[in-house]
Parts: structure tokens; C-alpha cells; sequence
């Protein structure tokens, strides 16, 4: 017999359209492939990686494969609604979109009038914050901001202060040269295809990778050597580190004098009011020891030659460099291996390897790349050092009450080491470095009819900074800027509901949120946060009166809404990836994309962006409206081409003027052509000279200020000490005008500590529990979303609770067991299964499978409702009370972020009930559910 | 065509390297996509919003725990679909012919036009590489995505396996195993690519690389003076100053 | 394997069925006219409504005449072809028989061999499947083909040979089962080999590729409780051969033969139904059930 012929070149697609992906922030390029279906519409039939891409070079994750279960999925929102049962039920009724818009005008506008502060826009998942934060001002609203505060803001500030820029999205390895990896509390993170693309070429160069993770899966597993940390010391792990490399003299002592302010000189004198500040000179400069004079000299003065050594007696006061303080502070035997092994769960001897490897591989396989650069003070080097290190982390150390700290730490031994910003170790990606005086600072100032008086976010830089009203109390609903945390850069979204439904620091009428899953996954106290929706007070009115709400699905938060806004899905609608909000570039490479709607909505949806532009038109806001208050936008594409945030500067640095000029540049109405025919994004390489260095590096500078990221040259020191911090210390100390309250000023001296410090967190209360509880990302899950993708749902239906060994066998537990999981705050009972690569006092889960009954267009019995589970209900926003009557948010004291892996729990074994407890409830699905079965093909 | 060919000119496979899988997926849902699509019926998906959602996927991923005598315990992430085995037992069985091995590359391929749909060729393959579709009953197994490899319709660079192309971690690798000179082969032999379950005799075309040595800095001497303090402790902050700063510009 | 009730009962009915025109060929009775038609209609009734069955399992049953292709190596053929020519032989056989009062012998006998050789056929489906060591032994297809000769013995009504077959098929039961339980052990493979993981310690499988199930699972890894299969096995046992054997021994007569082939048909079901609960794919270790 011979065997069948075989069409091997069978026709793909009718077409290919390029665009970005959403079913992450990680935004990678990707092929849309596009089949006539039987209607004579374009169907998407397939979708793969763009190779030309420069977030993924054409891999694509599986949650981005399966794009096309989620432009199709059954839970998507038909059309907007408003509400006709009560809160939290899920009845809701058609309507069309002027009336939508009507009723969102009729509740705002007054609010504007009076008292913009009563609108509370907080965005969650979205990437166009420049834009909604551009509503929320042109409102006149202080409470404006996005999910950083719960999400990673210590990581993001405590790079930001540091150095400039955070890991995150902002700076990536340098893959191609770096020879030892080391990773801090990463399961998968934004930079999600990146950082498999770049795991694997380390494999590929048999380059070495340390996973320090009480979990390991996923990046950790394939680390070449596990640190199975305990959850909450990696502070601690990291200083001991220091403590060894400092006492080895394994320290780069040419970049810390040239490239930080180790030499900055620092007021000692502890009776002084301006004890721990650095002294300037007049013009406000940082001043060093110049070798060349023996005299203090303004840090970026031509030619200077900072002393790490010398001190500075001036008007009787002594002014040490920040070097001595660095070295008495962490050369304390405190710090040994030998006096942190305990505490952190891992041996001496291992902390000490380590360190010797990372000297080793830092100074022993340092190598030079043949490429002359000048830095900021005019010297021209022959070559650039390249110290082959490298470092990442994410949530694992930031999403504990004291990640701003650790994650400082571990900016500082990145430093110690010399490899930042040089080759073969952590790069910044453009418009990243920019350093925190770079940015703005936050805005309050509500003028009723009127805008804001500028961005609602920034950095402070000392108590004057605070978002304080005239009577010292929280200008924000979420009480960012504040003594509790006085550099919460993101905000706290995680706040907003809780501090609305207390009225404290005030009450507010109209709550609006975008893309967050608020009643859910997103929040800490579930349980509680659905009872703030829903609760009414004594005239039987809603204590939060109004909600508004902008989702492309059926989600749990849905049900909570009075007014729904439906969003298209990310290939129906146009988006903006700007580099005035999270980049998308690369450390080579300064890029931009887009999304436009590669196929037609079927249904009455708008994109959110535009309905924005509409509703900003509707109020008459200033920047939405013409002289003549006729709307300035028609949609959220022609803001994308025609608004201008600087001169030259627009939300697209692409394609500008003719269609040559990339960063600053005219408005060119074919912008978006231009951005489609370039597979829908935009690039351009950093010159050679500026690839590295970029802080100190005059290329880099001017590229920068010619690509529009800032309008002159900003070359800094990285700030192993962060004044500011000290500023607030000094306040709480009696000094200044700007006063903590007394309740908080031992916290403030005993937490912002201007060099990196690690502090146990707050144990009050949690006495008896004590069993660290995590979450993780799972790679082909995205949050909340993806249980309605009927492909990813299959992988993840439900999540066990993980247990280690030793905790296994104290309970008995066996396969198909369940257990009584509590905290201080309550109790879940859910399935446990065994795991032995993992910390031994360490339990954990997959985040965000626990789905409410009715949601997501699922059968009220999916497993997600009935077997998977939220760890949310055990975490609360507040801290235990401590009997002092007030209230202490589950946050780190610095910045504010939430302490989600702070959690401590106790667990005990129980009969399996019929689904996990507690039940929540079940919502009405307002679009059905999906169909009996599928089989998925565009012909 | 129930008999296997004596010899194949080529032995096109995958290589999967257990060392660098993050077991993140990618490669299933990208291989369900594309074969929904393309080859023969779509993989269908039973209750996909329902209680008991199943479906047919024709790679699969799990993940393994190994306890080392010494040492913590590791996570293996397993992707696994055919292995295009030589002595393929799955095709022998087939009552109908629909299961045969190619005699150019060696791929293994259900011709679902002839397919009853009698599953014996699923029970006869060790590795769980075939699975029947429940909407089409037909056979369903991994194509090498032999509608991409040639195809003269996509670029030259897409002609690879659709897991292959979007495996984030470069895991996956596609290639002539029967040319001892290609990429795939070399790598084979560098890194000791093994066969799953040789006691079936199936010799699998597909080899799995195992992980490389993990935890070799778990047992330290702590005595061992691994990095060399700059100065006596005695001499405290000022002597190590000293020390340390006495560098300076001397390097 | 999963005991698929379609497999079950077409495997016994068919094996029953086959079994009794082994002897009617054999002569064994040798019967004509209205009874000959009787025995026939039994034994064609018992094969083709198993064969039948057998194409519930299918998924595109309307293709089925694709399977007469492949006798060169697929047993699944080469028994779809021997049944069809059995039951043609037989076929011209009977009618020889039933309409025209003769009695083709030759014919007979190569009826006979094939219907044996369809039963062996049948077995060596299961038999040939490396995959699932259980059923990869020769006591598989010895036990096929005397468990069909013992059903066959006792449907013909006879009752030495249906002693004889029966006693014997009960001792190969046992000694399948006393291999059997060994088998998966012999075949070397584990966890470490599936995975290839071994070198390096013990695995263990830590999260399956889906939280719900699939086809494999739910196809080939059913795993009957250790408890449980003993009781059944004592069942099956007891209905399949020692009732029979006794029922028998107490007298020969309609009830008692009736009752015996009531007994054995539940006992072989019973039997049957544990072949398959009772088989372990190698595939489960993949998903760490074993
Ligand atoms: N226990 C625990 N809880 C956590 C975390 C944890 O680690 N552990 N992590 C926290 C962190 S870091 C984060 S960022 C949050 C994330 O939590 P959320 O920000 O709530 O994220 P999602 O669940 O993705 O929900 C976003 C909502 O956006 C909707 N959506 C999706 N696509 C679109 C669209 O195109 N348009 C519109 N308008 N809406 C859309 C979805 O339907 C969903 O309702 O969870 C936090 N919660
Ligand atoms: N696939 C997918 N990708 C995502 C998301 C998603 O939902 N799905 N969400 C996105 C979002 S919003 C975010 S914020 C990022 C977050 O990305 P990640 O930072 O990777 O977030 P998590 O998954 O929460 O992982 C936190 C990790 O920290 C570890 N960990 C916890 N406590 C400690 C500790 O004290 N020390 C150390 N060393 N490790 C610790 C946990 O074990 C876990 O591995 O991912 C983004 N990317
Ligand atoms: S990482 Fe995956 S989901 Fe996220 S944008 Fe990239 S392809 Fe899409
Ligand atoms: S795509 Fe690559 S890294 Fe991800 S599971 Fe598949 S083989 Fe592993
Ligand atoms: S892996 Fe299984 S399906 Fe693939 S060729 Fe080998 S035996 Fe056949
Ligand atoms: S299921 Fe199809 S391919 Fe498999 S053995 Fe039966 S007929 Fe052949
Ligand atoms: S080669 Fe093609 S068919 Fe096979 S697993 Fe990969 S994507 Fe799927
Ligand atoms: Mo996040």
C-alpha cells in the first residue's frame, strides 16, 4: 500500500494583521491570523508571536495563544447596563450608550461642581495611565490612581529612588553577557516572555541561575541552585551578603565613588537639625572630597574625582562620606552569615558561597568592551567594564511590609557590586534611568470647576511633599503621601473601598473603576470588601452611593456596579502603549505599540479610551474640549495621534512629523498607518556609545533629551542613601514645621531609614499562626481572566493548597485531603496536596483560580466555584487591632504597598465539605453561559 | 498502511530540554491553536465552560518532583507529545490503515479519513501521545505539524512546529535526528538526550535532555575560606578603610 | 483500562458464541434441521450482536469495513477478517445442515479452526499490547480461547467437555491472575523510566498537565480498589466455573444446565469486566497512578 498524499502546503489565512497582545501586561507583538467565516466576516483563525517584535521575537506564552478563546468567550459583555436588583446580585438591564453616558454626565457633573474629590477613579489592569490619569485631572479629582499600590509600587519607588528605575518592566538583565543570575521572588512577573527568552539563553551559554524562592517552580525549578528561603528575610539574606563582600573588600570602589553618591558627604552630628542630610553648596549640588584638591567639590563638577574616604569639618560639624556609614553599618557582626542563617532558613556556609561566587563572577570574569564613552563630568573612558552579575526580582520581596527595604538592600548589593547599567549586568530599558527628582511630585490641590493642579502621583522628597490637606489631614481618599506612608508613589487602590466605606479621611459619592476585579481577586477581605459594596446606611442607602464600572467581561465586580461601561476586547479597540506610561522597551532599544481593531466588535461595545474621550467631552472637560466646547477628540485613536503632552511629545513617539521622526515631533495624521505597516510598533536603537552607562553617560543624555524622555540632561548619582528618607525621619525626630502625628513617629524613625535596613514585619496578632502563605502567578493564567478561556481553564480548573513535607506529615494529611486553613482574620477550607520542593514552613497556591458562582459565563458547579479557592479571604487591609483604637493597614509603612505574602495562617485537617468554604454567595450571570461544546474552526 | 517502513529517509523529531522547560505552557495551547485550525478536524473541548471541561490536546505538559539522595527536592516541568517512535506500535495495531509512519521524515500521522475511531492505536502507545477527539471519534496525535514544516505558504523561518516556534524558553527543538551532523543531533549527544521508556522498544525518535546537576553549593565547608576578610577584625572600621580605600586607583 | 460495558459484554458474547460453533463444526452435537437451526441461531445471534456491540466503541462505526484491510499486521484486522470468514463458513455449514440435511465436515472442521482462531484473534488484541504488561502473557489468549470453549462446551450441551474446559479455564483464571499481578513489575517500567528521571532520585508526580481529566484518563487509567477486586475475583470465579461445575455435578438437566450458563455468562462477565478494571496502562505513570 502507499501511503496517503498530504497537502503539505495548505493555504493559512486570508490575512495577517499585527498587533500587541493583552492577555497580559507583558504586551508582546502578535500575528493575527485572520479566515472568512461562513458569514463573510473576517474571523480570527490563529494567532502566533511576532519575530520582529521586540518584547518577544515571535514566542508567544500560552495565554496569548489562546487569545483566540478569549475575543470569543461567552462571558464577554454585550452592551452596557445599569443595575436593577440590588448590589452584588447581578440583575442588571440593557441599555443603550447615550443613555449610558447620560447617567454617568448626570452623576459627575455635579460632583465636579462642588466637590471633584467625591469622584474616585482608581484603573486597575490598564496601560494607558497617562490617559485616564489625564481624565482624572482634567476632572479636578485628587483620587486618582492605578493598582501599583497593591501590586509592586515597593519595587518600582525603591528602584526609582535608588538608581533610577526598578526592575519590573523598566530594566532587564544583560542577557547576552551576564555569567550568574540571580533571582528574588519571581514565579513569572510582567516581563513574562522576556524573561523565559532570556532564562533560556543563560541555559543555552551554560551561564549559572539562583532561584532564591521558598517555592520552586516554574523560573526556580530550572535554577541551577535553589535558596528556599524563609518568606519575609530576603532583607536580611541580602545584607549578609554585603556583610560578606564589604569585609572581603569584593566591592567595586571606582564605580561607588564615581557613579554613586558613596562619596556624597553627609552632615554627622547628631545634635544637628540636619543631622544625616548631605551637604551642597549654594546651587544645591550634592559635595564630594575631590582627590585632585582634597576639597569639596559639587559631585558632577568637570573632571572631579570623588573621595570615598575623606572627611569634612565645616562650621564645626564633621561630614563623613555615606561610604563609612555603609561600611559600620553592614561590617556589624549583626549581619554575619552566622547571625541571619536562622532567621532566613539558610546555612551559613551557603550564604557564604554564594557571596564568594558573586565576587567571583563579578571581579574574576569582569571583562572590558572595546567601546569609549564620556561621562558627566567630561572623562572619556576607552573602554566600558563589564561585571557579569546579574540580578531580578518582583512580588516575592515587595509584597511584604518590609519589601521597600529589601528591595533597597538589593539595589545597594546590585551597586556594592558595580553592575548596574555596565555590560553583563541589570540595563535599564529607555526612558528608563530618569531618577526620582525627575519626576513630578503628587498634586492635590481640588479647585472646585476645575482642574487638578497637576499629576496625582510622584516622589516626594521630604514631608513638604505630603498630600496633605490645610488641617495636616489626608488629601486622598486612599491616604497616599501621608505620615503612614509617605512615599506611596503608586497610591493605595487597595485602601479606596475600605476608606470610602469608613468616610475616613472623608466620605465620597461616585466610585469608578476600570479593568479591577475589586470584589475579588484584587482585594484583601473579600468577604468584607462585598459587604462595603453592598452595606447601606440608616436610610437605606448605599454607604459608597455610586459605582461605575468599565469591563470587557462578565467578572465578579460586575455584580457590584450601578452602571456598567462594556469594553471592546483588546483586537476590537485602539490602545495606546506609551512611553508615558509602562514601556515596552528594551535595553537596546527605545519602542512604542499599539492596538487597533484588527476585527469589528459584534456586539454594543465601546473601548473604554474612548468612551473617556466621550464622557470628557460630555463634562466639558478642559483637555477634551475645544474653545468653542466642542469635543476635541472623536475617539481615543484620534487622541492617540493629536494630543500633545509637551511640545513635540505625544502619546506615540513614533512616526511623528513626515513619518521619519521618532520621539519628539509633529503631530503626523497618518500616524497610526504608519504604526500598523510596522506590525504595530515603533523602535529605535540606542546609539552604540549610550548602551551603557546611561545615568552618567553625556550619549545617552543627549539621545534621551532628543527621543523627548526629558527636556535637558539629568545625569545623577545612584543614591545608596536616600535623603528624603532621612527628611522624614528628621520630622518624626521634632524637627521642621510638618509634623507626623504622634502615634506614627516612632514608626517612621524606627522604618525609613535613609540606608537599607530589615525589619521583622508586624507580628501583633498573629501569635499561634505561623505558617507563611503564598500565592503565585501561574504562567497560563492571567489573574481573574482567564478561567472564562476554555482552553487555559483546562490547565487551572481549581488550585490546591500546597503543603511541605514536614507540615504534611504533622497532619496526616493524604492525597485527596482537605484542611481548615486561618488567620487572624478568618478561615477557608480547601483541598491540600504535597509538595516537597518547597520552604517547610511555607504553604501556597495558584492566585486568582477561586471564582465567584454566576461569573465569567461558567456553570454555577465549575470547579473553579466549587473547589478552587482565593487565599484573599485570610488577608486583611487592616492589620489585627492593637487595642490602640486605630487602624493599621496591612501595607509597608513606607510606601504603602500591600502585604500580601505577609499572610500567617494555621492549618488543620477536616473532612472535605462539599465545596471550599466560605461560599460566597452566587451573582446572576448577565449574559448566560457558554456553549455545551466546542470545536473551534474558521471555514 | 499498517506496516512500518523498514527505514525512513529522514527522522524528523523534537529535542526537549528538561533543563531549561519553565513548564510554562505555551507549547500546548500554541499546538492547540494551530491544530484546531489545521490539520484534519478541529481539537474539540467537551463542557468547556461546564463542571467537568476536558478536550483533546495533542501535547501535553506535567511536572515531576525528584528527591535526590542528597539535596532538596527538584521540579521537572514535562512536556510530552509523540515521540514519531521508529518501531511505532501504534501503527502496527491500527485495523485500518489510518495510522502509518511516513517513509520521507518518519512523522507518524492519523489519516482521519480512514479512521474508525477504534482507539486500539492510543492503547498501544506507551506515552498517553494520542488521544481521541470526542466530537470528530477520530484518532488525534501530535502531526509534527507536518502542515508547517513545508509549508511554501509561510516564510521560511515559520516552517517549524508551532510549539517549537513559540516556546518562550527555547526548550523545544526540531531537526533531522537521523543525520548524526544536524543541530538536533549534536545536541543529543552533547547533552545525553535519552529516550523515554526504552523497555517498550519503541526507540522514540524524540529525546529529552536531561536537567543538568542542580544544588552543587547545598554542602559548604564552612571553614573554607572562601572569600579572604581585607583586614583583622581587630583592626576594626578604620583598618578595613584603610585597607579597602588603599586599592583605590591602585587597580 | 477502563471497563468499557460494550467491550465487555461484545468480548464474552462473541467468545460464547464463537465457542459453540467450534464444537457445532466439530459436529459436536451433530445436529440438523429445526434444531441445527436452533444452535445456529444461538451462536450467530451471540457473535454478531458482540461484533455489533464492539462498533458502539467506535468512533466513526460507518468507515468499519476499513478494518478488513490491515490482517497483514493488525490483530484488530485479522480478527474482524476471521469472524467474517467463521461466520461465512459457518454460514454454509449450518445450511448444509438446517435445509439440506448434510453435513459438510470439512467445512466444518475449518469453521471450527477459525472460529478458534477468532477468539485467539481477539485475545491477541489485548495479548500483543505491550503497554499493558497484564495482558502482554500467554495467559491471556489461553484463557480467551478456553473460557470460549468451556461457554461454547456448555451451550452444546456438553457437559464432559464443559467440565473439562471449565476446570481448566478456572486454573488459567488463577494463574492469570497470580501472574498478572506481577506483570507490570516484570515489564520494568516505572516512574524513572517514563520520565527518564531516575538517575537522579525518586520522582514523583507533582502536577498533572490539566486539573480536569481526558481521553487517556479516563480511557486507560481506571484502577479498581485491591480490596474490591479480590471480592470480585472471588465472584467471578465462583459464578464463572465452581457454580457451573456444581450445578452440573448435581444433575444434567435444563435447569441446572440453564442455570449453570446463566451462572458462567455472569461469571465470565464478571471475569471480563476485571481483565480490564484490573489492567494497568503504563501511560498512568505519567500521571503518577500506579
Ligand atoms: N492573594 C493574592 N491576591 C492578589 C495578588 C496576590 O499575589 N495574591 N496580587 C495582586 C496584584 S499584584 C494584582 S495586580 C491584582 C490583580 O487583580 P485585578 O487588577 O483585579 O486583575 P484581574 O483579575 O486581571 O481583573 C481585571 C479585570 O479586568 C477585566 N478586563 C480584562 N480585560 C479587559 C479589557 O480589555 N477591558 C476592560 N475594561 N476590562 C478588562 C477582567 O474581566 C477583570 O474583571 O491582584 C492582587 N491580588
Ligand atoms: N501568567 C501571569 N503573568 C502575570 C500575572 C498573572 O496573573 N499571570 N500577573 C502580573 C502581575 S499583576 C504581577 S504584579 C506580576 C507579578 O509577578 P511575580 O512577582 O512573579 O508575582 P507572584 O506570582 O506573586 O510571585 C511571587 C513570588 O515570590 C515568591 N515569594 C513570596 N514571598 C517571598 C519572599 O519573602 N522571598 C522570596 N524570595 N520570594 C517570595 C513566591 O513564592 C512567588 O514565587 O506578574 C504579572 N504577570
Ligand atoms: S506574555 Fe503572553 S499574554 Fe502576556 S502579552 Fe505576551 S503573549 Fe500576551
Ligand atoms: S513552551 Fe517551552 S518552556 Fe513552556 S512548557 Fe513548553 S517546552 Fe516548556
Ligand atoms: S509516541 Fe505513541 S503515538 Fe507516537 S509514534 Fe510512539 S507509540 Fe505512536
Ligand atoms: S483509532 Fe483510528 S488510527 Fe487508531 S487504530 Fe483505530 S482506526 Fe487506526
Ligand atoms: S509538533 Fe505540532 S502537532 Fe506536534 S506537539 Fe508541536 S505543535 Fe503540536
Ligand atoms: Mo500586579
Amino acid at each position: 500500500m502507499t501511503q496517503p498524499q498530504l497537502e503539505t502546503s495548505p493555504k493559512v489565512s486570508d490575512e495577517v494583521r499585527k498587533t500587541t497582545c493583552y492577555m497580559c501586561a507583558c504586551r508582546c507583538g502578535i500575528n493575527v491570523h485572520l479566515k472568512e467565516g461562513e458569514d463573510g466576516k473576517q474571523r480570527v483563525s490563529y494567532i502566533e508571536g511576532n519575530k520582529d517584535h521586540p518584547v518577544n521575537r515571535g514566542v508567544l506564552c500560552a495565554k496569548g495563544s489562546a487569545g483566540i478563546m478569549q475575543v470569543n468567550a461567552p462571558s464577554r459583555l454585550q452592551s452596557p447596563m445599569k443595575r436593577v436588583g440590588p448590589r452584588g446580585s447581578g440583575e442588571f438591564e440593557p441599555i443603550g450608550w447615550d443613555e449610558a453616558l447620560d447617567i454617568a454626565a448626570g452623576w459627575l457633573a455635579p460632583l465636579r461642581e462642588k466637590a471633584p474629590e467625591k469622584l474616585a477613579f482608581f484603573t486597575g489592569r490598564d496601560q494607558s495611565q497617562s490617559f485616564t490619569s489625564f481624565f482624572a485631572q482634567n476632572f479636578g479629582t485628587p483620587n486618582y490612581a492605578a493598582h501599583g499600590g497593591f501590586c509592586s509600587v515597593n519595587m518600582a519607588a525603591a528602584g526609582i529612588y535608588t538608581m533610577g528605575g526598578a526592575f519590573w518592566e523598566f530594566g532587564q538583565p544583560d542577557w547576552e553577557r551576564t555569567k550568574l543570575f540571580m533571582l528574588f521572588g519571581v514565579a513569572e512577573d510582567h516581563d513574562s516572555n522576556p524573561i523565559k527568552m532570556g532564562l533560556g539563553r543563560l541555559k543555552e551559554r551554560g551561564a549559572k541561575v539562583i532561584g532564591v524562592n521558598p517555592i520552586r517552580t516554574g523560573y526556580n525549578a530550572v535554577a541551577d541552585e535553589w535558596v528556599g528561603i524563609t518568606p519575609g528575610t530576603d532583607g536580611l539574606f541580602i545584607l549578609a551578603l554585603v556583610h560578606e563582600l564589604l569585609k572581603a573588600g569584593k566591592i567595586d570602589l571606582d564605580y561607588l565613588a564615581l557613579r554613586t553618591n558613596a562619596p556624597v558627604l553627609v552632615n554627622s552630628d547628631p545634635n544637628s537639625p540636619e543631622y544625616g542630610l548631605f551637604l551642597r553648596d549654594k546651587a544645591g549640588k550634592e559635595l564630594v572630597i575631590d582627590k585632585r584638591t582634597g576639597k569639596p567639590a559639587a559631585f558632577d563638577a568637570d573632571g572631579v574625582e570623588p573621595d570615598l574616604g575623606g572627611t569634612h569639618r565645616a562650621k564645626g560639624i564633621t561630614h563623613r562620606p555615606i561610604f563609612h556609614m555603609l561600611a559600620e553599618r553592614y561590617l556589624d557582626p549583626k549581619y554575619a552569615p552566622e547571625a541571619v542563617a536562622e532567621q532566613c532558613g539558610i546555612s551559613a556556609g551557603r550564604i557564604r558561597k554564594i557571596a564568594a561566587e558573586l565576587a567571583r563572577v563579578a571581579f574574576d570574569e569582569a571583562f572590558e568592551i572595546e567601546q569609549e564613552w564620556t561621562d558627566f563630568r567630561g572623562v572619556t573612558h576607552k573602554t566600558m567594564q563589564g561585571r557579569p552579575v546579574s540580578f531580578h526580582s518582583m512580588r516575592g520581596i515587595s509584597a511584604h511590609a518590609n519589601g521597600f527595604q529589601t528591595c533597597r538592600a538589593l539595589h545597594v548589593l546590585q551597586i556594592l557590586l558595580g553592575s548596574v547599567e555596565v555590560p553583563g549586568g541589570f540595563r535599564f530599558k529607555p526612558p528608563y534611568p530618569k531618577p526620582a527628582t525627575a519626576h513630578p511630585k503628587p498634586h492635590c490641590k481640588v479647585t472646585p470647576g476645575a482642574p487638578l493642579d497637576g499629576p496625582h502621583l510622584g516622589f516626594v522628597h521630604g514631608p513638604d511633599d505630603l498630600a496633605l490637606d490645610a488641617n495636616g489631614n489626608p488629601a486622598r481618599i486612599d491616604k497616599a503621601f501621608t505620615w503612614e506612608n509617605p512615599m506611596s508613589a503608586h497610591g493605595l487602590m487597595h485602601m479606596v473601598i475600605s476608606n470610602a466605606y469608613a468616610g475616613d479621611p472623608y466620605k465620597i459619592d461616585t466610585l469608578f473603576l476600570y479593568m479591577a476585579n475589586m470584589s475579588w481577586n484584587s482585594s484583601m477581605n473579600t468577604g468584607g470588601v462585598m459587604k462595603m459594596l453592598t452595606d447601606t446606611d440608616e436610610n437605606g442607602d448605599y454607604v459608597i452611593p455610586r459605582i461605575i464600572y468599565s469591563d470587557a467581561y462578565s467578572s465578579e465586580m460586575v455584580a457590584y456596579a450601578d452602571l456598567i461601561l462594556p469594553d471592546a476586547t483588546y483586537l476590537e479597540r485602539h490602545d495606546c502603549i506609551s512611553l508615558l506610561d509602562r514601556p515596552i522597551c528594551e535595553a537596546d532599544a527605545v519602542a512604542d505599540a499599539i492596538r487597533w481593531p484588527v476585527i469589528e466588535p459584534d456586539r454594543d461595545v465601546r473601548g473604554f479610551q474612548t468612551v473617556l474621550v466621550q464622557l470628557g467631552a460630555k463634562l466639558g472637560l478642559p483637555g477634551f474640549t475645544n474653545d468653542d466646547g466642542s469635543a476635541k477628540y472623536e475617539d481615543y485613536a484620534d487622541y492617540m495621534v493629536n494630543h500633545m503632552r509637551r511640545p513635540g511629545v505625544g502619546p506615540l513617539a513614533g512616526f511623528r512629523g513626515a513619518g521619519d521622526e521618532g520621539g519628539r515631533g509633529d503631530i503626523n495624521p497618518d500616524q497610526l498607518d504608519a504604526y500598523i505597516e510596522n506590525g504595530g510598533f515603533w523602535m529605535e536603537h540606542v546609539p552604540e556609545e549610550a548602551m551603557y552607562y546611561k545615568p552618567w553617560n553625556k550619549a545617552y543624555q543627549d539621545w534621551a533629551v532628543k527621543m523627548g524622555f526629558y527636556d535637558a540632561p539629568q545625569p545623577y548619582l545612584f543614591q545608596l542613601y536616600v535623603e528624603p528618607m532621612r527628611k522624614f525621619q528628621l520630622a518624626a525626630e521634632g524637627h521642621g514645621d510638618r509634623q507626623p502625628p504622634d502615634h506614627l513617629r516612632d514608626q517612621i524613625k524606627a522604618t525609613m531609614d535613609p540606608l537599607p535596613i530589615w525589619y521583622e514585619t508586624d507580628q501583633t496578632g498573629n501569635e499561634g499562626y505561623t505558617v507563611n502563605a503564598l500565592t503565585q502567578r501561574p504562567m497560563a493564567m492571567y489573574h481573574s481572566w482567564g478561567s472564562q478561556n476554555a482552553w487555559l481553564r483546562q490547565i487551572h480548573g481549581h488550585n490546591p493548597l500546597y503543603v511541605p513535607s514536614k507540615i504534611w506529615a504533622e497532619n496526616g494529611f493524604e492525597e485527596g485531603d482537605w484542611a481548615k486553613v486561618s488567620s487572624p482574620h478568618g478561615a477557608i477550607t480547601v483541598p491540600v496536596a504535597h509538595m516537597a520542593a518547597l520552604n517547610e514552613n511555607t504553604v501556597w497556591t495558584w492566585n486568582a483560580i477561586g471564582k465567584r458562582k454566576g461569573a465569567w459565563a461558567l456553570e454555577k458547579d465549575a470547579p473553579e466555584a466549587t473547589k478552587g479557592f482565593l487565599l484573599n479571604h485570610l488577608i486583611h487591609e487592616l492589620l489585627p487591632p492593637k487595642g490602640d483604637g486605630l487602624r493599621w493597614s496591612n501595607s509597608d509603612p513606607i510606601t504603602g504597598q500591600a502585604a500580601w505574602f505577609d499572610l500567617k495562617v494555621k492549618i488543620e485537617k477536616v473532612a472535605a465539605p462539599d465545596e471550599c468554604l466560605p461560599k460566597m454567595g452566587e451573582q446572576q450571570s448577565p449574559v448566560g453561559t457558554g456553549p455545551k461544546a466546542l470545536a473551534w474552526k474558521v471555514q | 498502511m499498517t506496516t512500518l517502513p523498514a527505514s525512513t529517509e529522514k527522522k524528523l523529531g523534537l529535542v526537549i530540554d528538561l533543563d531549561t522547560c519553565v513548564g510554562c505552557h505555551a507549547c500546548v495551547v500554541s499546538c492547540k491553536g494551530w491544530n484546531t485550525e489545521n490539520y484534519g478536524a478541529p481539537l474539540s473541548d467537551q463542557d468547556p465552560y461546564g463542571a467537568d471541561p476536558s478536550g483533546t490536546f495533542l501535547n501535553r505538559v506535567h511536572s515531576y518532583e525528584v528527591q535526590p539522595t542528597e539535596g532538596p527536592a527538584q521540579l521537572i516541568h514535562f512536556p510530552k507529545s509523540c515521540l514519531h517512535c521508529d518501531d511505532a506500535p501504534c501503527v502496527t495495531v491500527c485495523p485500518t490503515g489510518a495510522s502509518y509512519k511516513r517513509v520521507e521524515d518518519g512523522i507518524v500521522l492519523v489519516n482521519e479519513t480512514d479512521c474508525i475511531g477504534c482507539g486500539l492505536c492510543a492503547w498501544a502507545c506507551p506515552y498517553g501521545a494520542r488521544e481521541m477527539d470526542q466530537a470528530a471519534g477520530v484518532m488525534k496525535k501530535c502531526t509534527l505539524c507536518v502542515d508547517r514544516i513545508y509549508n511554501e505558504n509561510l516564510p521560511e523561518e515559520d516552517r517549524q512546529p508551532a510549539c517549537v516556534r513559540t516556546c518562550p524558553a527555547g526548550a523545544r527543538h526540531f531537526g533531522d535526528l537521523g543525520d548524526p551532523d544536524s543541530d538536533v543531533s549534536q545536541l543529543v549527544a552533547e547533552r545525553g538526550g535519552m529516550d523515554l521508556m526504552p523497555e517498550q522498544g519503541t526507540s522514540p525518535v524524540n529525546k529529552y535532555l536531561p536537567p543538568r546537576p542542580k544544588d552543587t553549593w547545598e554542602e559548604v565547608d564552612i571553614l573554607a575560606p572562601l572569600l579572604e576578610p581585607v583586614a583583622p577584625e581587630a583592626d576594626g572600621l578604620l583598618g578595613w578603610l584603610d585597607r579597602t580605600l588603599g586599592k583605590v586607583g591602585g587597580k | 483500562m477502563h471497563p468499557a460495558p460494550s467491550i465487555i459484554v461484545f468480548t464474552v458474547l462473541s467468545g460464547l458464541g464463537f465457542g459453540l460453533l467450534t464444537f457445532l463444526g466439530l459436529g459436536i452435537p451433530t445436529v440438523f434441521g429445526g434444531v441445527a437451526f436452533g444452535y445456529f441461531t444461538v451462536a450467530y445471534l451471540l457473535a454478531v450482536i458482540g461484533l455489533a456491540s464492539s462498533a458502539f466503541h467506535l468512533g466513526n462505526p460507518q468507515r468499519a469495513l476499513k478494518a478488513f484491510t490491515q490482517w497483514r499486521s493488525s490483530w484488530l484486522s485479522r480478527e474482524a477478517c476471521l469472524s467474517v470468514a467463521t461466520l461465512l463458513v459457518m454460514g454454509i455449514y449450518g445450511a448444509g445442515l438446517v435445509f439440506f440435511n448434510t453435513k459438510l465436515s470439512t467445512l466444518g472442521l475449518l469453521g471450527s479452526l477459525l472460529s478458534v482462531a477468532t477468539v485467539f484473534a481477539t485475545s491477541m488484541i489485548y495479548g500483543q499490547l505491550k503497554t499493558v504488561p497484564r495482558w502482554n502473557s500467554w495467559t491471556t489468549p489461553a484463557l480467551f480461547v478456553t473460557l470460549s470453549l468451556a461457554g461454547g462446551a456448555l451451550l452444546a450441551g456438553q457437559i464432559v467437555f464443559t467440565l473439562a474446559f471449565l476446570v481448566l479455564a478456572g486454573l488459567l483464571q488463577i494463574v492469570a491472575w497470580i501472574l498478572g499481578d506481577g506483570r507490570f513489575e516484570l515489564a520494568g517500567s516505572t516512574q524513572q523510566t517514563a520520565t527518564g528521571l531516575g538517575s537522579i532520585g525518586t520522582v514523583r508526580h507533582f502536577e498533572s498537565p490539566h486539573t480536569g481529566t481526558n481521553y487517556l484518563l479516563r480511557e486507560m487509567v481506571h484502577q479498581v480498589g485491591r480490596k474490591h477486586a479480590q471480592t470480585l475475583r472471588a465472584i467471578s470465579l465462583g459464578l464463572m466455573v465452581i457454580l457451573p461445575v456444581v450445578l452440573l455435578w448435581l444433575g444434567v438437566n435444563y435447569v441446572t444446565v440453564g442455570l449453570a450458563a446463566i451462572s458462567h455468562i455472569a461469571g465470565a462477565l464478571a471475569s471480563r469486566w476485571l481483565f480490564f478494571a484490573e489492567a494497568e496502562h503504563v501511560v498512568g505513570l505519567y500521571y503518577g497512578k500506579r
